[in-house]
């Protein structure tokens, strides 16, 4: 038991050691500072993913996410730029409005289940971009443009983060900023699926009329793990609205929201640092695959079904498949 | 007043019969098909190609449409579908293969035939013009068949042999194999007409709206509309949900002008009330 626990900490300090120091410190030494810009979206990426594998851990497809994502990149924006706020506490409350506006949706919406669900957060998406194209809040279609990078943060006079606009390097503030949140997020759902809850939210995959004949209060659950996942899906669509300095109504869209699930399928549905592997694979492979010119999604899409077809169960089910083997 | 309700039929009618391919699939296969637009868009190119390009009437190219992508479903479902089905530990890992399916052919419909928007030659000249109704003849005749493909498709599934099967697998896939029903078989039949009923509408709106390589995803999310309104898997159901979709599009879009392009807006809230009473849609089985 120690032992694994061992082995745990020990993998747990050698993936913060990489994504902290050696990151940075070969991108540093080979000079492709572009490549923060990737690592960053995928960063962000897979913070929205993993509030997608939330909602898949409690039985539901989520194609949704890209909504929030959109809604806490707008709620930053409209409140640095209409009210003069610094970036800084636009962050929770963004990701906080999209919870409190998950819940509203999700009350009547978790109630169905399958096709049914995940259709209608397709739909949410959609609904979203037109909301955004038709509130006057949003500047409709031209977005919002032009915002502020993130100023200095400061406790007790003492500052904890510099301004970015002041820094040479705010592609690297910006990489830090994005796995620090990546990395508190998944420790996050690391502990709830750990939890109480999480083995509650399990038993709502395996048989809801079963969790609910013993007890548990699956209305509460789900409603509880649909916020989670929306407002990590409103956290990372602020800090893209805060990195790209710019935020429109097609910021999101329904392709969006598809990739964010299909993040969590590469990555395996049954395990938690599955769409942080998704994302990273998929992000990259797209990225890789530029140079293939026009036949870029047609080899991205086929690598796609390939993968399916060999792997149907994720790439992390590859590990089990070894161990069983062996 | 009229007006908008003959618009409203005529939409209907194309929007029944791609729900009708849609709700098919899903209840053959359980597979929620997100290539569906593609094929529609698919369909309508080839009878761009073929009528458009190559001048053959348009039956031809109607038939065309229908028998390639038909082809199509069936070796998607016998190399793609049944093989993940069978391999994988949940339901939902075909999605991710329906989703990139989807990305596959819309790279494949981008490189055969670009980015620009197709059109071809009107089949029936002129325009109807009565009792405050305006309406181009081409219009009315593609309705009219959209009626008719409806009302064989029906017909077939109810008193035809393959139809029983279907249903039976429909309601319950391991009762339908005891009973003799060669599951794997049906499944592909299913799965060809679900595709060949979306290549047959694209064939038959290319006559009409013309088509372009990007309206795969948009009409995906229309049938999904549909599929939800009248609930997922019920032939009758698909039906209408597509004359309400298209009813309430044409109404929206009348009554709503002057709010600007609101109408799917509302369309979209308007459901989401009603799948909070209704989760199943107007004739859904429970839970799909």
């Amino acid at each position: 038991m120690t032992h694994k626990r061992n082995v745990k900490i020990a993998s747990v300090v050698a993936f913060l050691a990489i994504v902290f120091i050696a990151v940075p410190a070969a991108i540093s030494a080979s000079g492709r500072i572009d490549l923060y810009y990737t690592l960053t979206s995928v960063a962000l990426l897979s913070i929205g993913s993993a509030g997608v594998w939330l909602t898949f851990y409690i039985g539901r497809i989520n194609i949704g996410q890209g909504a929030y994502a959109l809604m806490g990149g707008y709620v930053s924006a409209v409140l640095v730029m209409n009210h003069g706020w610094s970036f800084w506490p636009t962050l929770p409350v963004a990701g906080l409005f999209c919870a409190a506006a998950s819940v509203l949706i999700g009350l009547p919406i978790l109630r169905l289940r399958g096709v049914y669900f995940a259709m209608v957060t397709l739909t949410l998406t959609e609904v979203a971009r037109l909301l955004a194209l038709a509130l006057p809040i949003t500047n409709g279609a031209k977005g919002i443009v032009s915002i502020p990078l993130p100023g200095a943060l400061s406790i007790f006079g003492l500052t904890v983060i510099p301004d970015f606009a002041v820094l040479q390097n705010s592609r690297l503030a910006f990489y830090l900023l994005a796995v620090t949140v990546m990395v508190v997020c998944f420790a996050v759902m690391y502990r709830l699926v750990n939890s109480r809850i999480g083995k509650l939210c399990q038993s709502l995959q395996q048989n809801e009329e079963l969790a609910s004949s013993i007890g548990v209060n699956i209305a509460y659950l789900r409603v509880i793990a649909y916020a989670v996942s929306s407002f990590f899906g409103g956290v990372s669509g602020a800090i893209f609205a805060a990195i790209s300095q710019s935020i429109y109504p097609s910021s999101f869209t329904v392709t969006d929201s598809v990739n964010f699930m299909l993040n969590c399928f590469l990555g395996g549905l049954g395990y938690v640092f599955g769409p942080m592997l998704g994302t990273l694979v998929l992000y990259f492979g797209w990225d890789l695959l530029f140079q293939t010119g026009q036949f870029q999604l047609l080899i991205y899409s086929g690598l796609m079904i390939v993968l399916m077809l060999v792997l149907p169960n994720g790439l992390l089910s590859l590990a089990e498949m070894t161990r069983k083997k062996g | 007043m009229e007006q908008v309700i003959a618009n409203g039929l005529y939409l209907g009618a194309q929007y029944a019969l791609i729900a009708l391919g849609l709700t098919l699939i899903f209840a053959l296969m359980n597979v929620l098909n997100f290539a569906h637009g593609q094929m529609y868009v698919l369909g309508g190119f080839i009878t761009y190609t073929v009528y458009g390009q190559l001048g053959l009437p348009f039956v031809v190219a109607l038939l065309a449409s229908g028998v390639t992508l038909a082809v199509i479903g069936a070796l998607m479902e016998k190399f793609l579908f049944r093989t993940v089905i069978r391999r994988s530990h949940r339901e939902e890992s075909t999605m991710l293969l329906a989703a990139a399916t989807a990305f596959f052919f819309d790279a494949v419909i981008l490189l055969l035939f670009g980015e620009k928007q197709r059109g071809v030659p009107k089949i029936v000249k002129g325009v109807f013009n009565d009792a405050g109704i305006i309406m181009p003849y081409d219009r009315m005749v593609v309705g009219a068949l959209a009626i008719v493909f409806i009302a064989a498709f029906v017909l077939y599934m109810q008193y035809s042999r393959v139809g029983r099967a279907m249903r039976a697998l429909a309601q319950d896939r391991v009762a339908a194999q005891l009973m003799g029903v060669r599951v794997d078989r049906y499944s592909m039949i299913g799965f060809a007409m679900g595709a060949m009923l979306a290549g047959v509408v694209g064939g038959l709106l290319v006559t009409i709206t013309g088509v372009n390589s990007g309206i795969g995803g948009p009409i995906s999310i229309k049938a999904f509309l549909m599929v939800m309104i009248g609930g997922a898997g019920v032939v009758g159901g698909a039906i209408a949900g597509g004359f309400i979709l298209g009813m309430m599009e044409s109404v929206g879009l009348t009554v709503l002008r002057e709010y600007g392009d609101v109408t799917y807006l509302v369309i979209f809230a308007a459901l989401m009330v009603f799948l909070s009473i209704r989760p199943n849609g107007l004739m859904g089985k429970p839970w799909g």
